[in-house]
């Protein structure tokens, strides 16, 4: 567990950093929808909103800044719409493109911190190995049916993505929640602690989920935390430049 | 000698939704082969081909990730709680 900052700044200094703020959330689905109300409101001067995906009806229960009348049109564009009416201050840059590993480190850099409310374990690799190489923070997440996991990587600071993971599994071992399902609130739940991780990383309040993996099993109402601990021969953060604990 | 195992819920189709369940062995290779005869299909959702922990789940023992210890020779004891995590991926769609 790593301090957000070695010294909690003052409350307008707090709003300051979070309005000078850009974070970058990659997926704009059923964590993203959630992840991006919850910034917004919380003053994020610049969300980047990375999507390749239009919205579909399977997704509504879920993904909650898309409308039926938004069938069709990407999700990028939809999330944009609603949280530019509520959040006039901020700067949004909807980029209705999928990252990957030709165009990641043009579509991150530049961020305060990543948001990965992607699906898959191909994208959720690919942006721990990035945020890791442009040494940005990474909130991470996934969910599936019933569980939900979140952790946060300071890079060279804290356990990444790979230290927990070595490699994805093969294609169809594990379901994606596409084809397994999800629980809407769920998602939402882990979306919004997504956020909270940002908020707390960006004004330098609070303690970090570095380090330690949120698990929370919606089917027995129970959280947990799981002890993780940087692997020292990790292919993708061994030899990484510490990243400086606090903005 | 029966020590507890958190089931994630991804598996506990094969455990008929319990989300603890007993299983006997001094090391987590004889665990993970009693489950197999208590719950068939859990091995395989755990071990690969090889017979190795599979790459995208973790074993635990009371917090501690067996990759750290004798992988699956780890020595378990009664009152460790074993935990099973496996990397999920969903999120956007």
């Amino acid at each position: 567990m790593i301090a957000a900052a070695p010294q909690e700044p003052g409350s307008a200094a707090r709003v300051r950093r979070l309005r000078q703020a850009s974070v970058a959330l990659v997926g704009v689905g059923a964590l993203g929808c959630a992840a991006a109300e919850a910034l917004a409101t919380a003053g994020i001067g610049r969300l980047v909103l990375l999507d390749g995906e239009v919205v579909e009806l399977s997704n509504l229960h879920r993904q909650l800044l898309h409308r039926t009348a938004d069938l069709g049109r990407a999700k990028v564009e939809s999330a944009a719409a609603k949280l530019a009416e509520r959040h006039p201050a901020t700067t949004l840059e909807p980029r209705c493109e999928r990252v990957t590993e030709t165009n990641a480190d043009a579509c991150l850099r530049g961020a305060d911190c990543i948001v990965d409310a992607t699906d898959g374990f191909a994208a959720k690799f690919l942006l721990n190995d990035a945020a890791l190489r442009l040494g940005i923070p990474l909130m991470h997440a996934g969910i599936v049916r019933f569980l939900g996991q979140l952790m946060t990587i300071l890079p060279g600071r804290s356990a990444c993505y790979r230290c927990l993971f070595d490699a994805p599994p093969l294609a169809g071992d594990v379901p994606s929640c596409q084809e397994a399902g999800v629980l809407g609130s769920l998602a939402g739940t882990i979306g919004l602690l997504q956020a909270a991780e940002v908020i707390r990383y960006l004004t330098g309040t609070g303690v970090l989920l570095t380090d330690r993996l949120l698990t929370y099993d919606a089917l027995a109402g129970r959280w947990r935390h799981v002890r993780l601990r940087r692997n020292p021969a990790c292919r993708a953060c061994a030899h990484v430049t510490p990243h400086p604990a606090g903005l | 000698m029966a020590i507890q195992v958190r089931i994630p819920t991804p598996l506990r189709k094969l455990t008929g939704g319990a989300e603890s369940v007993a299983a006997s062995g001094a090391t987590i290779a004889a665990i993970v082969q009693d489950l197999e005869s208590r719950h068939p299909g859990l091995k395989e959702r755990i071990c690969d081909d090889n017979g190795k922990v599979r790459r995208f789940v973790n074993v635990y023992v009371n917090g501690d990730d067996i990759r750290f210890l004798d992988n699956l020779q780890t020595a378990v004891k009664e009152g460790d709680e074993i935990s099973i995590v496996p990397a999920i991926a969903g999120g956007a769609r």
